[in-house]
């Protein structure tokens, strides 16, 4: 087991704790959450296995996709609280129609 | 030599662990003022994480983004929520914050699902050479044409620079979306406090020297366009929380042109280095690190602006007048 390894597997079971809660919670606000931990979980996994060379200068391309990663997850994020807040005020729910089939 | 590595890997273990703590207690906290605030932790552990990982830059852009800006959104988000639900439950029946139940065999049958991913992630991480040294070799060679001698800015703005500029526009394309979308938040929640007020006129001068510094020190060292933007973001927001609004005479099209400049830039140095021989955003060696340097200024208001409005939510109306 190495330190690139433990981060890795870290972010593996960060991806799969968001996808569970992506799939458990209804609430909306939770499922972006999840969403938002689920892409913590990825960019932990880019960055460990950037750094399998060993010594202080890691793959730079992987930490460039995980910057670049960062900027679209906050304007998704931003995009998908507006749409929960626009379903919130046409049908004043803030879980999606599909789980009420489910009850 | 050998308390430092166990006192190191005591480090990770103790970092790793309270990280999957913290993002299990978020997702799992009744309440939701609470899952966002332990969400924010999460992110500044996370910090701490991308800098064991000799990761600065992106700490860098995490410590602004990922724990303050995402999480101001998502506080301003519940704040609306709350608000909008209020004027809701008065009138009829539907409580936001029910739970709603799944079918009994949905939960195990997810758990599981879950689980074998798990293994399946884990067993494919574990089977990948434990030494590799991936892209380094190639950038390190390039690096003295790159005309920066930070890598992960050279490959943000140089060899990779055509992700760059598409991201750029997903951050305006997300910006417009949000604008056609939100019709009635155009105001945020200011807070009167005047502790916020004070130190926000401390803070902004500040935060607006920072960005002028990651900016210029991206060349060599970390930091560039996208840690500056999201600092300037964090400083329009913070002015927004203390009441102050956009003049009406620059919210039309000042903010627009701010918004767009840094596509704009990034498009026009497109343009030129593919009619003037080359290919598509090669530049030439010597003027490489000056054409950088004007993207990343035009890059950093844009991405300032556009994050900051993001957080705005509604587009500036400038027959409003605040």
């Amino acid at each position: 087991m190495t330190v690139v390894n433990f981060y890795a597997l870290i972010g593996g079971g960060l991806f799969c704790l968001g996808l569970y809660t992506l799939i458990i919670q209804a609430h909306l606000l939770r499922k972006i959450m999840a969403l938002n931990i689920m892409g913590s979980g990825v960019f932990m996994i880019l960055v460990a296995l950037a750094k399998r060379i060993g010594g202080n200068t890691p793959d730079p391309v992987p930490h460039a996709m995980v910057i670049t990663g960062i900027v679209v997850a906050v304007s998704a994020t931003a995009l998908a609280l507006v749409l929960m807040l626009k379903l919130v005020a046409t049908s004043g729910r803030t879980e999606l129609p599909d789980t009420e089939l489910k009850e | 030599m050998e308390t430092i590595i166990v006192i190191q890997w005591a480090l990770d273990v103790l970092l790793g662990l309270s990280l999957f703590y913290l993002a299990w207690l978020a997702l799992t906290s009744e309440d939701l003022f609470r899952a966002i605030v332990l969400f924010v932790s999460f992110g500044l552990l996370l910090t701490l994480v991308w800098i064991r990982l000799d990761a600065p830059d992106i700490a860098l852009a995490e410590a602004a983004i990922g724990a303050g800006l995402t999480g101001a959104l998502l506080l301003a988000g519940l704040a609306k929520l709350q608000i909008d639900t209020r004027e809701e439950s008065s009138g009829h029946q539907t409580s936001a914050t029910q739970q709603t139940t799944i079918k009994k065999f949905f939960k195990p049958l997810s758990v599981i699902a879950v689980m074998l991913l798990a293994i399946l992630l884990g067993y494919s991480v574990l089977s990948l050479p434990t030494e590799s040294a991936g892209l380094l070799p190639p950038v390190n060679a390039e690096l003295v044409n790159s005309g920066v001698t930070n890598p992960v800015t050279a490959v943000l703005l140089n060899f990779r620079g055509y992700d760059t500029l598409l991201e750029m526009v997903v951050l305006l394309v997300a910006l417009l979306a949000v604008w056609s979308f939100d019709a009635r938040h155009s105001t945020v929640i200011a807070n009167s406090s005047p502790v916020l007020g004070i130190m926000t006129r401390i803070l902004v001068p500040v935060l607006i020297v920072v960005t002028a510094y990651l900016l210029w020190v991206g060349a060599a060292a970390p930091g560039g366009a996208f840690q500056a933007g999201s600092v300037l973001g964090a400083a329009g927001v913070l002015l927004m929380l203390t009441g102050w609004s956009l003049k009406s005479s620059l919210a039309g099209f000042p903010l627009k042109l701010a918004l767009v400049i840094g596509n704009i830039t990034f498009i026009l140095v497109a343009l030129t280095t593919a009619f003037s021989g080359t290919y598509s955003l090669q530049y030439p060696p010597a003027q490489a690190g000056l054409i950088i340097l004007i993207i990343e200024t035009a890059a950093t208001i844009s991405i300032g602006v556009t994050l900051a409005a993001l957080f705005l939510g509604a587009q500036p109306n400038n027959k409003d007048k605040q």
